[in-house]
């Protein structure tokens, strides 16, 4: 089978970027301007659209804080959804002010990492 | 270009290509630094991480690449790994196009300009789209998503040889930042309560079909989602007038 080390070349694995990565993205891309063409605005399969779009979108976020990469897996998860529960409350009663989520957030992620960790030390 | 409305254009592309020093584009750069971080580790070459940024810039499927070139998967594979990622962008985009385009907007240029449509670009746009003339939407967009997209390129080629030695603590606030960041914009942009609606649901059920059928866990959450979503909101409004 093909793969990303086939050919020792330079230009090979730019080919294989090229195809799996940009070619993968920019077909969606391309199939979103064609139906977006055809979408008047206001209409019914406009908001569909919409909708769908937007809980694509929120299933994302629930799986970036859920079932993260890198460093973040070693956060507990009971700390990641404290901190970005508390976080969607204060920019909510905050007057849906996007830095104040943000701040209590990452804030509470942060201090509960160093609460935790000075637990650990001294316990 | 010494016409008044071209003119004007270049005065919205530069209004837009200002957006670099918005929230979004802030943020977007620390998930970049995050990346460069994890393309660094992964062992994909300077030359290849800048190419890859420029050529596929939406964040998850650069990070399914290295996840499947780290696999040594076949070509094949990593692009069907990497496709079904990124259908997403394909709802995002048609719901943006009616957006920005006005009815002398060429298909060419739209198709062009789609390739700079990721999570961020679609945020910061729907968010500030309604105030820009229409006639200049398109140019407003390009001059955002243009200007970012160069931005990331020159700091992941810049970054590249420094990032490998960040703190853990810091790394990890990073990959929690864009979570954090896109529940709260994708909110405060929604204007419809169908969005909000498929907000709520979409949270519950990505999670759900993580479990169910995990390829395809965004991709059903969303549809499912979107869908309940847009009937409940038909059934309140018709609730409401009878």
């Amino acid at each position: 089978m093909i793969n990303y080390e086939t050919f020792d070349t330079w230009w090979w694995p730019y080919v294989f970027i090229a195809i799996a990565g940009w070619l993968a993205t920019d077909i969606w891309r391309w199939l979103g301007v064609i139906v977006g063409n055809r979408l008047k605005q206001d209409s019914a399969a406009l908001t569909w659209v919409r909708a769908v779009a937007t809980a694509l979108l929120a299933a994302v976020i629930a799986k970036l804080i859920l079932y993260p990469t890198g460093e973040l897996k070693n956060v507990p998860v009971a700390l990641r959804l404290i901190a970005a529960s508390v976080g969607f409350a204060a920019f909510l009663i905050g007057g849906k002010r996007i830095w104040i989520g943000i701040v209590v957030a990452l804030g509470l992620l942060i201090g509960g990492q160093l609460l935790l960790g000075s637990a650990v030390l001294s316990g | 270009m010494s016409n008044p409305s071209g003119q004007r254009g270049v005065h919205w592309f530069f209004k837009g290509a200002r957006g670099i020093t918005s929230l979004p584009a802030i943020i977007l750069m620390s998930a970049f630094v995050g990346f460069c971080g994890f393309a660094v580790e992964a062992g994909i070459p300077l030359g290849q991480t800048v190419f890859m940024t420029g050529m596929i810039w939406a964040l998850p499927a650069k990070v399914l690449l290295v996840g499947s070139i780290l696999a040594g998967v076949s070509l094949p594979a990593a692009f069907i790994t990497v496709a079904l990622s990124s259908i997403r962008l394909m709802p995002m985009v048609a719901a943006l196009i009616p957006e920005i385009r006005n009815e002398k907007t060429p298909t060419w240029l739209l198709l062009l300009l789609s390739h700079f449509i990721a999570i961020t670009a679609y945020v910061f746009t729907m968010e500030r789209i309604r105030d820009v003339p229409r006639e200049h939407r398109v140019a407003f967009f390009a001059g955002f998503g243009m200007t970012v997209t160069s931005a990331n390129i020159i700091l992941v080629a810049v970054l590249y040889s420094t990032v490998a030695n960040l703190p853990a603590m810091i790394a990890g606030a990073l990959f929690f930042l864009t979570p954090v960041y896109f529940l709260t914009s994708i909110w405060a942009s929604t204007r419809d309560r169908a969005g909000h609606i498929a907000m709520l649901v979409g949270l519950a059920l990505g999670p759900i079909f993580h479990q169910i059928a995990p390829e395809f866990d965004i991709l059903y959450a969303g549809i499912v989602g979107g869908t309940l979503a847009f009937f409940a909101d038909r059934f309140w409004k018709s609730g409401a007038r009878s």
